[in-house]
C-alpha cells in the first residue's frame, strides 16, 4: 500500500513534469532553431530563478492554507535597500550587503507573521495584503521613486550571484561554446534541496503540515501553532529577500516599482506545482516544476514575438487549466474513496 | 392504495468494489416512525441516499404512495415529498432562519422574493413543530444545536413532506433536546408524517419508533414492530453475532489522586469548578449538554483561559496556560470532535500518531523515521487500528479507526491522565467496545481516566466515580458503591435536583 500512494505521488509529480515536457516539445517543434539553443536554455534557468526563490517561501504559506501577498514588495525592497546603501552609503561589501537585504525582508515577514498570530487578524490574506503596500511604499521612499543603477558601481561581485554562470567554455577565439549554468539557478537548486529536507525530514517541517491541514488539532497537540505561522512567514520574507539579492545582479537596477507580478507568479507556479489553497498539500519539487513551466511559457512567447498582453492571457489560463485538473483529478479520488469506503 | 408511503423494492448499489446495497427492500407506512438501524458500513447512508435521490440504484424500484418514481436528482425526490434532514444540520449561520427554512426554492412574487410569505410558512412550519418562540429573521447561527435542528425540520414541514427521513438527529443533542425531538417527532407522526429515524441509540428507537428494520452489509435482516424485539435481539440482527457484553468493565486498583481541580472559574462558563480523579480508575463526567463538561476538560488541558482556579497534577500545583503545558505534565485530551480538533484529516496515519510528540520522534530537528515506523506498527497493532498501511491518510478511515488513532496520539506521549471526550460519539458498537477496552487497559496499567460522555449507560458501566455537572457547576459526586449510582439518581442532580 505504501507503493501504491507513493506511487500516486509520483504520478501526480509526473503529470507536471510531463506537461512541462510536452511544452517544451511543441516549442522546440514550432521554434527548431530559436528554442533548444543552449543559450537560451540557460536563460530560462536564470529567469526562472527569482520566482523559484520567492515560491519556496510561498509554498510554506499555502501549507499552512494562507498566502502571502507581500513577497513582491518585500523582495523589491531588498533590492532597493542594498541599492540606497550603495548609492548612498557607499558601502560596497556583499557581505554586508546581502546581510542587511535579507535582515530587511526576513524583518517584514516576521512582521506578518506577528500581525497574523498576534493581532488574530482573520486571514493572511488581509496582513500581508497591507504589508504589500506598506513595503512597496517603503522602497519608494527610500530610493526617492528613482531607480538606481548598479553597473560599475564596484559590486560585481554582488551581481554575480544574479547574472554570473559557472562552466562558461571558449573556444580558442575567445567565443562562448557554453554560456555555463547560471549561479542563480544553482543556488535555486541548493536551497531547494535544503527545503525538500526540510518540508519532509524535520520536525518543523512536519509541523507545518499539520497546522494548514487542521490548525485546532495541530494545537491541541501541542504543536506552538502560533509560532509555526510565525516562523513560517519569516522564512517567505527571508526567501523575498534571497530573490531581492539575486534581482540585483539579475536586473542590474533598484527599481520600487518593479516586481508587480511577483506575488502571483510565486502563487501561480506553487499552484499548478500542486499546491492548494486548502492548505495541507504540495511538494518544492512540484514547486520547481510549476516555476519552471512558467518560466519556460514566458520564454516561448517571447521567442515567438508575442507581447506582454498575450503573455498575460496565455499564463492566465495555465494557472486556471491546472488548477482544474487538480480539482477534477482530487474529485475522483474521493468519489473512489467513497465508493470504497461505503 | 399501496399500504406504504414510500417503498423501496430490491434495490440494489454499486460502487466499484462494493455492492453497498443487495436487493435491499423496505417499506414506511404513513404515519408511521420507522427506525433503521446497522453498524457503520451496513448501508444506512447509501438508503438515504437512494431515497433522496443523491444517488442512483442499478437495480431495483422505489414506489411513493403505490406509483414507480425514478430520483435522477434531490430535486425530483424532495418533490415527491421525501425530505431528509442530516446528521450534520445544513445551516447558514449567517443567514436569518427564514431563509434557512427557503433555501434552494425561494418563493417568488414576480421577479423578487415574496418575504412576507415566506415569513408567515416558516412561522407556520415552526409553529406545527412546538416551537412559535423562534424568530423567523434572527440569524439561524444564534440558535443552539437543538434549535437549529428544528429549523431543519421545519424545512421539511414546509415541504408538506410525506416522509423526513433523519440521519442520527439526536447525536449532537443533549437529553433535554432530545426529549424535545422526539415530542416533535410524535406530533408530526400524528399528522400523519411518515418518519425513517436512523440511530445509533437503541433506547431511543425504543422509546420513539413503532417499526424497526435492521441492516447489515447492505442487506435487509429484518424488520418487525418494536414491541416484538429486545436490545439484544437487535444488536444480534445488527452485529450478526452475539456480543457478550456491551460494556465490558474491568477494574483497576485505586491509586492516588492524580488530577484535581480547585474552584476553577470561567466566566459564565464555569463556576468553583471542583472535583478529584484517582490513578487506576475512570472518573465519569455526567450532565446534560451544555453543563460545562467539555468547557471544565478544555479549561484543565488549557485549551481555553480560565479566570481563576488551581490544578493539581500528581499532588502538585501546575500552571496550564496552554496545550503544551498540559502535555508536559503527561495530560492527553481526546477531544469531542475529533475530526475538527483531534485529527489531521488530510495527513498520513504515520504523523497523526506522532502529532502531540514530534520532539519524542525527532534526533535534533529531524524526524527520526525508522522509529516512527516500528511505533507506528506497534501501535496498529496493540490498539488493532484497522488501516492499509501507515501512510493511508487518516481522512479515510472509518470513525472507529479515527478514534484509535487519536487514541494511539496520545499513548505515544506516556500520558498518565487521559481525558475522553464523548469517545464513542457516532462509532458503531464493535469499535464502542474496542474503545471501552483501551481505557480498561489504561485503568488496569494504573493510568487515570476521565470520561465525560452524554450516554447515562455508558456512564454507569465504566465509571468508578462520577461526576455530575449542570449550568458550569458541579452537582454531585457519586461513587460507584454508593446508592446514588443509578440513572435515576444522577439524572436527577443532573437536572438540578438536591441528593441527600
Amino acid at each position: 500500500m505504501k507503493k501504491n500512494s507513493s506511487a500516486k505521488e509520483l504520478m501526480q509529480k509526473l503529470g507536471t513534469l510531463a506537461a512541462l515536457i510536452i511544452l517544451c516539445a511543441i516549442f522546440c517543434i514550432t521554434m527548431p532553431d530559436k528554442f533548444p539553443k543552449v543559450g537560451n536554455l540557460m536563460n530560462i534557468l536564470k529567469q526562472a530563478s527569482i520566482n523559484c526563490l520567492i515560491a519556496s517561501g510561498m509554498l510554506c504559506c499555502l501549507i499552512t492554507a494562507g498566502i502571502d501577498l507581500s513577497v513582491g514588495s518585500n523582495c523589491v525592497l531588498c533590492t532597493c535597500t542594498i541599492g540606497v546603501l550603495v548609492q548612498n552609503f557607499g558601502i560596497t561589501s556583499p557581505i554586508v550587503l546581502v546581510l542587511v537585504g535579507l535582515a530587511v525582508s526576513t524583518c517584514a515577514g516576521i512582521v506578518n507573521g506577528l500581525l497574523l498570530t498576534r493581532l488574530d487578524l482573520p486571514h493572511p490574506f488581509v496582513s500581508t495584503m497591507g504589508m504589500k503596500n506598506v513595503l512597496w511604499g517603503l522602497a519608494l521612499v527610500i530610493t526617492g521613486s528613482k531607480s538606481i543603477g548598479f553597473t560599475n558601481t564596484g559590486i560585481d561581485g554582488l551581481m554575480w550571484i544574479g547574472g554570473g554562470s559557472i562552466g562558461t567554455v571558449r573556444d580558442a577565439g575567445g567565443k562562448v561554446t557554453f554560456p555555463g549554468i547560471p549561479f542563480s539557478f544553482i543556488l535555486v537548486i541548493i536551497v531547494f534541496c535544503i527545503f525538500h529536507v526540510f518540508l519532509t525530514k524535520s520536525a518543523l517541517g512536519r509541523q507545518i503540515y499539520c497546522c494548514g491541514g487542521n490548525a485546532e488539532a495541530a494545537r491541541l497537540s501541542g504543536i506552538p501553532s502560533k509560532n509555526v505561522l510565525t516562523f513560517v512567514y519569516a522564512l517567505s520574507g527571508f526567501m523575498a529577500g534571497m530573490a531581492g539579492v539575486v534581482s540585483v545582479g539579475r536586473l542590474a537596477s533598484a527599481n520600487g516599482n518593479a516586481g508587480q507580478t511577483y506575488d502571483n507568479d510565486a502563487i501561480a507556479a506553487c499552484i499548478v506545482g500542486g499546491a492548494s489553497f486548502n492548505g495541507g498539500k504540495g511538494t518544492i519539487w512540484g514547486t520547481l516544476i510549476g516555476a519552471m513551466i512558467m518560466a519556460v511559457i514566458r520564454n516561448g512567447l517571447n521567442l515567438m514575438g508575442a507581447s506582454n498582453d498575450v503573455q498575460y492571457i496565455v499564463i492566465g489560463a495555465v494557472i486556471i487549466l491546472a488548477v482544474t485538473i487538480d480539482v477534477v483529478r482530487n474529485k475522483m479520488e474521493a468519489k473512489a474513496r467513497k465508493m470504497a469506503a461505503v | 392504495m399501496s399500504e406504504y408511503v414510500v417503498e423501496l423494492k430490491n434495490v440494489t448499489k454499486r460502487f466499484p468494489g462494493v455492492v453497498a446495497l443487495k436487493s435491499m427492500s423496505i417499506g414506511i407506512r404513513p404515519g408511521e416512525i420507522h427506525g433503521l438501524i446497522g453498524e457503520n458500513g451496513a448501508g444506512k447512508s447509501t438508503l438515504i441516499k437512494v431515497l433522496t435521490g443523491v444517488h442512483n440504484p442499478e437495480e431495483g424500484e422505489i414506489f411513493v404512495d403505490g406509483e414507480k418514481k425514478v430520483f435522477r436528482n434531490p430535486v425530483q425526490s424532495r418533490e415527491a415529498g421525501i425530505a431528509c434532514v442530516y446528521q450534520e444540520l445544513n445551516i447558514v449561520p449567517q443567514l436569518p432562519v427564514v431563509d434557512n427554512v427557503f433555501m434552494g426554492r425561494a418563493v417568488k412574487k414576480g421577479l423578487l422574493l415574496d418575504y412576507p410569505r415566506m415569513c408567515k410558512e416558516a412561522e407556520d412550519a415552526l409553529k406545527t413543530l412546538g416551537h412559535p418562540e423562534i424568530d423567523v429573521k434572527m440569524e439561524a447561527g444564534k440558535l443552539g444545536t437543538g434549535l437549529q435542528q428544528m429549523v431543519e425540520i421545519a424545512k421539511a414541514v414546509s415541504l408538506d413532506a410525506k416522509l423526513i427521513i433523519m440521519d442520527e438527529p439526536s447525536s449532537s443533542l443533549g437529553k433535554e433536546e432530545i426529549a424535545q425531538l422526539m415530542d416533535v417527532c410524535r406530533s408530526l407522526k400524528a399528522r400523519g408524517v411518515a418518519i425513517l429515524f436512523v440511530s445509533h441509540k437503541l433506547e431511543e428507537l425504543f422509546e420513539l419508533c413503532d417499526r424497526v428494520t435492521v441492516m447489515r452489509d447492505g442487506e435487509h435482516i429484518v424488520t418487525e414492530d418494536i414491541e416484538n424485539m429486545t436490545e439484544d435481539s437487535l444488536i444480534n440482527a445488527m452485529v450478526g453475532r452475539t456480543l457478550d457484553n456491551l460494556y465490558p468493565k474491568e477494574f483497576g486498583e485505586k491509586g492516588e489522586v492524580w488530577l484535581e481541580a480547585k474552584n476553577i472559574n470561567e466566566a459564565g462558563v464555569l463556576h468553583d469548578v471542583s472535583f478529584k480523579c484517582h490513578a487506576g480508575q475512570v472518573t465519569g463526567f455526567a450532565g446534560l449538554v451544555g453543563a460545562g463538561r467539555s468547557e471544565t476538560m478544555r479549561a484543565i488541558f488549557g485549551a481555553d483561559k480560565i479566570d481563576s482556579g488551581e490544578i493539581y497534577v500528581k499532588g502538585e500545583k501546575v500552571s496550564i496556560k496552554k496545550p503544551q503545558d498540559a502535555i508536559k505534565h503527561k495530560i492527553a485530551f481526546l477531544t469531542e470532535d475529533r475530526k475538527g480538533q483531534g485529527l489531521v484529516l488530510g495527513q498520513s496515519v504515520r504523523t497523526n500518531l506522532i502529532l502531540a510528540n514530534m520532539k519524542g520522534f525527532s534526533n535534533g530537528p529531524f524526524l527520526d523515521e525508522a522509529r516512527i515506523e516500528e511505533s507506528g506498527k506497534e501501535m496498529v497493532k496493540s490498539l488493532k487500528i484497522k488501516t492499509p498501511s501507515l501512510d493511508e491518510v487518516v481522512g479515510q478511515l472509518s470513525g472507529g479507526n479515527q478514534q484509535k488513532v487519536v487514541i494511539g496520539k496520545w499513548v505515544n506521549i506516556d500520558a498518565d491522565i487521559f481525558i475522553f471526550d464523548e469517545p464513542t460519539r457516532g462509532i458503531d458498537v464493535g469499535a464502542k467496545i474496542e474503545v471501552y477496552r483501551v481505557m480498561n487497559d489504561l485503568v488496569k496499567a494504573g493510568k487515570c481516566v476521565i470520561m465525560v460522555s452524554s450516554e447515562l449507560p455508558e456512564i454507569l458501566a465504566m465509571s468508578d466515580h462520577v461526576v455530575v455537572m449542570r449550568g458550569g457547576r458541579v452537582m454531585a459526586n457519586v461513587e460507584r458503591d454508593s446508592k446514588h449510582f443509578n440513572s435515576d439518581d444522577i439524572m436527577k442532580a443532573a437536572w438540578g435536583g438536591e441528593l441527600d
